[in-house]
């Protein structure tokens, strides 16, 4: 007799996937890469005032760290994809939303460990210093990372058997990431400006995270089981 | 949650396909297959490459959903109720390759909801596999993959066990001794499907051998002779 505990199955998960990624360190050395080209390059193309760079800091971090998500989003379902072990979960009696909840934490853990290495570097490069309240910096980075992954996590999974999966990831992920790409630059200028609260654009966020990932986790079981 | 409390009715198939049919666009891999297994025996599916063996054993395990007519296992046909009382090995591994043979069963023992620590190193061992090896699965030889992937279908003590070509790349002699253990398993009261290219390797312990072409089953025979010499008639 056997029976599968949700929250297991998610740890499980979980920690297999931090196993995979600590071995291969697929996802975290091309998504630092990427993100690192992104801030030398920006910060070469142009050379702003420490003034202008609060203004535009907002912008220019959420947009590498989304396009650097990218690469994880597209790892994070291709190794499963391998051998076809995803067939060896659906005969499985584990539920669908146990995998859809562990492989999103994966996610926000690999792009969290980014952001810390990367957010540094992007103060040193732009001469950032937050005029506003930095703990909501805080605030806005782990409701907008998580709004990046769980959006990220379920599109790659539909774009999973795509034959151009790659592209098909952004051309589904940044439309529908707007609102939520739009609330965490707002904030974060909002904060290292200290022109106007942020508390907006944080509440926004915060009911974008729980609408999307109630939807993800209501779907993902048909989209895991489809063919 | 998927129940495992189901069992076949005595007297009845444990398993039943009725007019399935499987299309792929405009292919259809499956041609209103209809037929009955009883429990508690082994089948060798046999036929071509592209004869439909592997859509069946697929939309047996619920891994396909049928474009028409209906799968029954155990009397249901929600095969996710029945899912924890299934054995699933495919072609390909279905293994991480980064991970060690014990790491990827413990992994997939998680997912039954089963004691890993006790059930693990039993499977391995039935196999013939060595519990203590730390080697990642990537770099096993062939073999070795196909007797742990075997394994991992193993892991919940299922009741019906699906195989699909588990011998090919395995020596004569690993072949021949996960036929005595695929015996022992139906004598212990289990029902196994196994699709085949090696029917000989079979001889003395399938119950029966189902011939399948283009997408239908087209025969079914006790005796691989007699399946053997009807398969050489029919062809000239």
């Amino acid at each position: 007799m056997t029976n599968a505990n949700p929250t297991g199955v998610t740890r499980a998960t979980l920690a297999k996937d931090l196993r995979l990624e600590w071995r291969s360190k697929d996802a975290i050395n091309s998504m630092l890469f990427f993100a690192l080209l992104v801030v030398v390059i920006f910060s070469f193309s142009f050379d702003p005032t420490a003034e202008e760079s609060r203004r535009i800091a907002g912008g220019l971090v959420w947009v590498a760290f989304l396009f650097a998500a990218v690469v994880a989003l597209n790892q994070t379902w291709a190794r499963e994809l391998r051998n076809q072990v995803l067939d060896a979960y659906r005969v499985s009696p584990a539920p669908a939303n146990s995998l859809f909840l562990a492989k999103a934490l994966g996610n926000f853990i690999f792009v969290a460990v980014l952001e810390a290495l990367m957010t540094p570097l992007f103060i040193v490069f732009y001469n950032l210093r937050a005029v506003g309240p930095p703990y909501q910096l805080l605030i806005v980075a782990i409701l907008g990372t998580w709004a990046l992954v769980v959006n990220g996590t379920f599109f790659a999974a539909i774009s999973l058997r795509t034959r151009s999966r790659e592209i098909m990831l952004p051309l589904l992920l940044f439309p529908i990431s707007i609102p939520a790409l739009l609330a965490m630059v707002e904030a974060t200028s909002s904060i290292l400006t200290g022109e106007f609260s942020a508390k907006f654009w944080i509440v926004l966020l915060v009911a974008y995270d729980v609408v999307f990932t109630m939807a993800s986790l209501f779907l993902f079981e048909l989209i895991l089981h489809a063919e | 949650m998927p129940s495992a409390t189901l069992e076949p009715a005595p007297g009845h198939p444990i398993v039943s396909v009725a007019n399935l049919v499987k299309q792929f666009g405009r292919f259809a891999a499956l041609r209103g297959v209809t037929a009955e297994f009883a429990p508690d025996r082994l089948y060798a599916i046999l036929g071509d490459n592209g004869a439909g063996k592997t859509t069946l054993l697929r939309s047996l395990a619920g891994l396909s959903a049928p474009t028409r007519g209906t799968v029954s296992i155990m009397g249901t046909t929600n095969l996710r109720e029945v899912c924890a009382q299934l054995g699933y090995m495919a072609h390909p591994s279905l293994l991480y390759d980064e991970l060690s043979g014990m790491e990827n069963l413990r992994y997939f023992a998680r997912l039954y909801g089963i004691d890993s620590e006790q059930r693990c190193p039993e499977v391995i061992r039935a196999v013939n596999l060595d519990p203590a090896l730390e080697r990642s699965v990537g770099q096993y030889s062939q073999g070795m993959r196909q007797r742990l992937s075997l394994a991992r279908a193993l892991l919940n003590d299922p009741k019906i066990l699906m195989l699909d070509e588990p011998f090919s790349n395995v020596d004569a002699y690993s072949a021949r001794e996960m036929t005595h253990l695929l015996k022992s398993l139906r004598d212990q009261g289990k029902t196994i499907f196994v699709v085949t290219h090696q029917a000989a390797l079979l001889e003395g312990v399938a119950d029966e051998f189902v011939r399948m072409e283009a997408g239908q089953i087209v025969r079914r025979s006790r005796d691989l002779n007699l399946e053997r010499s009807l398969e050489a008639d029919l062809r000239g």
